[in-house]
């Protein structure tokens, strides 16, 4: 049952060390706030799951929290690349960071396996491509009814799962609505689960087209407002394009990209 | 050539036009309406949102972040802009989109691109160079490997360039037409693969016995010996070869007025 606590208390108590990690936010709601609290809070070794890593996981890996990354299109989105990423890859600074490389629609399956209780996921996927060579969570399986060979990816359960919602009832029941990604299959995959919101209200009105989490599959609640900037948060802001074209030079330079950390480890 | 429509002489804006804008042009062509277009980021995007401003308004978009049947008003920075949520007829989760909308075959066209292209047709998006030590890491795969596979037919846009139209990819990120002919089937791929590439300078096609692609329209002023200048392969030139009509006054008009959300341009 989800208590509403801290950001600083909600992460401290449910990511630790070691963990796999999923923020998940399909470019929309992506929980920003949570991830700059990991890295307030220094947590190493983490294996960081995300379709699209995004900027948030560039800060991450730059901030030396994450030892492997789970992915399936790891850029900045309309701008270029993630250079702390890449950086990470070549050369290991901060750290050496291991990868597990999917496709959007073998990261989304092995998602919904995870919230369904599944090892796998089947799909028609992957075939003919020179992934399956490259990503252990990867194979195929044989119809039992039709002999049909398919792409089989193994199940994903995180240890924890963080979202970003608009809006949370006082029970710690939330509602997130627009864009919806992979949110939903990403915490009832989970162990743990954390949601972060714009604000706590005394009654979700139905928005069309929302995703609702219970109270009882989350274990904490956060306030945040602009908990998803600079991506967005559909009826609350927009999502801040000038801050993701920005991204490219701060992440480009090790220097650059440290005087951002320091800004961030000291608000 | 006439006066009116030759991109050198004319002094006209309306009469020239740039590389990237015959190819938008060109592609956005390709796209009839009433299909349902599974649309990539970045060149396809704009591509499809020009088709539905000319020819094409029952034109079906879909964007992998859920979006469908979406009409922006601006063209979308990212593939999960607000802009096409808010103009989508529904918005549906990331499993759905693939699962239930792209992976049946329900899609006509997939419209894409790429930073390699080989004489087969077959994308990478994934690294150049070895995987475990690659020259260039490129943002990976997101959802093209299926969208290759699974829509009925794929159209990719991409710049001819020489770099990036070689004999055989670095890493085979979204199948073409894998090694040649029926290897799309062996590998139980029910699309049709690339039926077009649609460059700045021309248009290539697979040949119907080889799979291979070949050239079949040049762009309005381009020539062959350039196009052969850009591509890594012997390429070799349709016996019917076309030329791609030059871009009309609408055509540049539109895709001249057509804006990225939060460009800062008016």
């Amino acid at each position: 049952m989800a208590k509403i606590v801290s950001l600083p208390q909600a992460v401290s108590d449910l990511v630790h060390d070691g963990d796999t990690v999923a923020l998940e936010g399909f470019t929309h709601l992506i929980p920003f706030a949570a991830g700059h609290e990991i890295i307030r809070q220094g947590r190493r070794g983490l294996t960081l799951v995300r379709m699209t890593p995004d900027l948030i996981y560039d800060q991450l890996i730059g901030a030396g929290c994450a030892a492997k990354l789970v992915f399936s299109w790891g850029g900045n989105p309309g701008v270029g690349s993630l250079h702390r990423m890449r950086d990470a890859l070549a050369t290991g600074w901060p750290a050496p960071l291991e990868i597990e490389e999917h496709s959007h629609a073998g990261m989304a399956n092995r998602y919904v396996a995870g919230a369904s209780g599944l090892p796998f996921a089947v799909l028609r996927g992957y075939a003919g491509t020179d992934l399956p060579t490259h990503t252990s969570t990867i194979s195929t399986v044989e119809c039992p009814f039709t002999g049909e060979r398919l792409a089989a990816v193994a199940a994903l359960n995180p240890d924890v799962t963080v979202v970003h919602a608009q809006r949370a009832d006082r029970a710690g029941n939330v509602q997130l609505w627009g864009i919806t990604g992979v949110q939903k299959e990403a915490v009832l995959a989970a162990r743990r689960s954390l949601a972060t919101v714009e604000e706590i209200v005394d009654d979700l009105t139905p928005v069309p087209g929302a995703v609702v989490l219970p109270a009882w599959v989350l274990d904490a609640v956060a306030v945040a407002p602009r908990g998803a900037a600079p991506s967005y948060a559909h009826g609350y802001y927009d999502r801040d394009n000038a801050a993701y074209r920005e991204w490219d030079a701060i992440s480009r330079d090790r220097e650059a990209f440290s005087r951002w950390l320091r800004t961030l480890e000291d608000a | 050539m006439t006066g009116t429509t030759d991109p050198v002489s004319a002094t006209d804006p309306l009469s020239r036009w740039s590389a990237d804008e015959m190819m938008s042009i060109a592609a956005a062509r390709s796209l009839r309406d009433g299909q349902a277009c599974f649309v990539g980021i970045g060149l396809p995007s704009t591509a499809a949102n020009l088709a539905l401003r000319l020819h094409a308004p029952n034109l079906v978009l879909i964007y992998e972040s859920g979006t469908l049947e979406t009409r922006p008003e601006e063209l979308p920075l990212s593939i999960g802009d607000g802009i096409l949520a808010d103009s989508a007829l529904s918005v549906v989760s990331v499993p759905e989109i693939f699962n239930y909308w792209l992976q049946p075959g329900r899609i006509d066209v997939g419209f894409l691109s790429g930073a390699q292209i080989d004489r087969f047709g077959n994308i990478n998006t994934t690294v150049i160079g070895e995987y475990d030590e690659p020259d260039v890491r490129l943002p990976g795969s997101g959802g093209a490997p299926e969208i290759a596979a699974s829509c009925r037919e794929v159209i990719v846009v991409m710049r001819h360039r020489l770099r990036a139209f070689v004999e055989q990819v670095d890493f085979v990120t979204s199948v073409g037409h894998g090694n040649g002919p029926m290897d799309r089937q062996l590998l139980g791929l029910r699309g049709a693969g690339p039926v077009r590439v649609i460059t700045d300078l021309g248009v290539l096609e697979p040949d119907p016995e080889t799979a291979e692609l070949v050239l079949t329209a040049l762009h309005h002023g381009v020539t062959v010996e350039q196009v052969r200048a850009e591509t890594g392969w012997q390429l070799q030139v349709s016996a019917d070869l076309m030329i791609t009509a030059a871009p009309n006054p609408t055509e540049l008009e539109t895709v001249r007025g057509m804006r990225t959300v939060g460009s800062g341009e008016s």
